[in-house]
């Protein structure tokens, strides 16, 4: 087991690498010259020696590899330069606005795991019956309504039309709920489809078969074995969804005027501010691979057949 | 005869329902300025946030241009694009998938670990980073979609090719000499065809939704060009007074994401395929 989870902590270094590499060559291979970029950003009508001096200092001049390099090892500090727009280092900018996200995503998780996980189980065991059809129904909508109009539903039905809830801002739990339902239909979707079909698949094993003839209460086999197992596919499905729902994030953070870093990251877009950009993907990769390995873990906890498969990586 | 017919529309339902709402979207993508009343983008503001009437079936925004129009001129931008993304991405994945799964060896390993790099930053991500830095604008968020879409293609091929190649019929092509090339043509990309069919139309509809998403961002089509996803930004404004302008567009990507969704479904129970 020990080693088990050693080489999957070792496969992500070089997929992060990787990720480095692509990210550092898109901003390479892009017509945009950071140094302009820099100028235009600070509303600074820059001269030839200016813009010299800054590429300079920026280490533009420097040979390709040696730029990677050095932006590796700055990275590895959790250093990703500093911002265009309010010459604040990136890092600082994003961690002042992580708390906003995180209260978002953390709503929105713990939302779609309470509705989705009775949901997706009574389906899954009485087949074919009024829940089910209600779960089918609850998995298709959430799979292909597009968030951003969602959001703006909402706003309209229960902020306009009832008046159930503030529009836009933050600070009371009021605030929260209406971006964190919205954040989670689609994992509502897609956390009760599998769980369904989890179900449906683990009521066919053999375990269950013997449960029942030894006499174990019907109750206790669901609740304690097969709802155990069964939530297995959930958890890997919340740590692949992990990156959907960063990305859901900067559209609900759009929709709702939520300060978080969604939202910050799209104004670095538009002022073409390029370390925002670059630290916040280089950070979104690494948040999704380490909660994909942290999930990992958690289901081989859960579920020890896993380890001894010695599941891939995927 | 007739009842063969109406056995075979029954027991495909979901199947012809959907192939039906997909031809007249596309019949309204290639015929739309025969079929809009009005045109798209010919602001009249003393027309301005007019509801429906005969002119104007839905009514107008806010530039006094014609929503119901509007409307039928996205679908264009939204499946015509989509088709593109569709297209190139499938073109892509299947070279790279091929190739790497029949070559084997190091070009296998180099392309695969490329495709791992690029999944290991979520993929609606990626293109806002890439849009991010290349600039907002419609084609660079196809290229975007695209960049993330050939993985997946790529690697479910590799896959099949991967399986494909043990069986005994390729062997024996081989050993009657034919050439690589003939044995992808005549045996390899008949046997993913049905594969790439259903994973193709779940795509379609992701392509949809997330260039509407990028539009709705402002990153994607800009303005005055009708998108679906354009248009619920600009509607936003007005959710108060007039939420059919936003409640409309929306109404229209959903549609259309259904349709692809339920059809990718039904395909995939019918050519026994599993979704990704």
């Amino acid at each position: 087991m020990g080693t088990y989870v050693l080489k999957r902590i070792i496969t992500i270094v070089p997929i992060f690498l990787l990720a480095t590499l692509l990210t550092f060559g898109m901003i390479n291979l892009s017509p945009v010259d950071p140094a302009e970029a820099y100028f235009t950003a600070a509303h600074i009508q820059a001269t030839d020696e200016m813009l010299e001096e800054k590429r300079h200092e920026f280490g533009l001049d420097q040979p390709l590899l040696i730029q990677y390099v050095n932006a590796l090892i700055k990275i590895c500090q959790f250093d990703f330069g500093i911002s265009y727009v309010t010459n604040k280092p990136v890092w600082e900018e994003i961690t002042s606005r992580l708390p906003a996200t995180i209260q978002l995503t953390i709503g929105s998780l713990l939302i779609a795991i309470l509705v989705s996980i009775p949901i997706g189980f009574l389906a899954g065991l009485k087949k074919n019956s009024a829940i089910d059809h209600f779960s089918r129904f609850l998995s298709f909508i959430g799979a292909s309504i597009p968030s951003f109009w969602l959001g703006y539903l909402f706003i309209f039905f229960f902020s306009v039309k009832l008046d159930l809830f503030p529009v836009v801002g933050t600070g009371t739990w009021k605030h929260l709920i209406l971006p964190s339902v919205t954040l989670a239909f689609p994992l509502i979707a897609l956390y009760t489809r599998l769980l369904r079909a989890s179900v449906l698949e683990n009521l066919q094993e053999s375990y269950v078969l013997f449960a029942r003839t030894r006499g174990i209460h019907e109750k206790i086999i669901m609740g304690k074995h097969v709802l155990r197992i069964a939530i297995s596919p959930m958890i890997s499905g919340l740590g692949m969804n992990l990156g959907n729902l960063m990305t859901g994030a900067i559209i609900v953070e759009a929709v709702f005027s939520w300060p978080g870093f969604g939202r910050y990251f799209i104004e670095a877009i538009f002022n073409r501010d390029v370390p925002v950009i670059q630290g916040y993907v280089l950070l979104a990769a690494g948040i999704f691979l380490t909660s994909n390995l942290i999930v990992d873990l958690i289901q081989m906890y859960i579920d020890p057949r896993i380890s001894r498969k010695g599941r891939q990586y995927q | 005869m007739k009842a063969k017919l109406r056995d075979m529309l029954k027991s495909q339902k979901v199947f012809v329902i959907c192939s039906l709402i997909l031809c007249v979207l596309f019949l309204i993508t290639i015929f739309a300025p025969w079929v809009a009343p009005n045109d798209p983008i010919a602001v009249n503001l003393a027309h301005k946030l007019q509801p429906p009437s005969l002119d104007y079936p839905l009514g107008t925004d806010h530039l006094g241009r014609c929503t119901l129009s509007r409307i039928l001129y996205g679908a264009r931008i939204s499946l015509g694009f989509a088709i593109l993304i569709f297209i190139s991405a499938l073109s892509i994945g299947l070279i790279i998938g091929i190739i790497a799964g029949y070559k084997g060896g190091w070009v296998d390993q180099l392309l695969m670990r490329l495709g791992d790099g690029l999944m290991a930053i979520p993929s609606l991500l990626f293109v806002i980073g890439f849009v991010g830095i290349w600039g907002a604008g419609l084609k660079q968020v196809i290229i975007g979609l695209i960049l993330v879409q050939w993985v997946y293609y790529a690697r479910v091929i590799r896959g099949m090719v991967l399986s494909l190649k043990e069986h005994n019929y390729i062997t024996a092509a081989k050993i009657s000499g034919s050439s690589t090339c003939k044995i992808m043509r005549k045996h390899i990309i008949p046997n993913v065809l049905p594969s790439l069919a259903v994973m193709g139309t779940l795509e379609m509809g992701w392509a949809i939704m997330n260039l509407s998403s990028m539009s709705f961002l402002g990153l994607g089509v800009q303005p005055p060009a009708a998108e679906w996803g354009a248009m619920i930004l600009e509607g936003k404004s007005y959710i108060r007074t007039h939420p059919a302008l936003m409640i409309y567009p929306g109404l229209m990507i959903m549609l259309v994401v259904v349709t692809f969704n339920l059809l990718g479904e039904s395909l995939s129970e019918r050519f026994g395929v599993k979704r990704r």
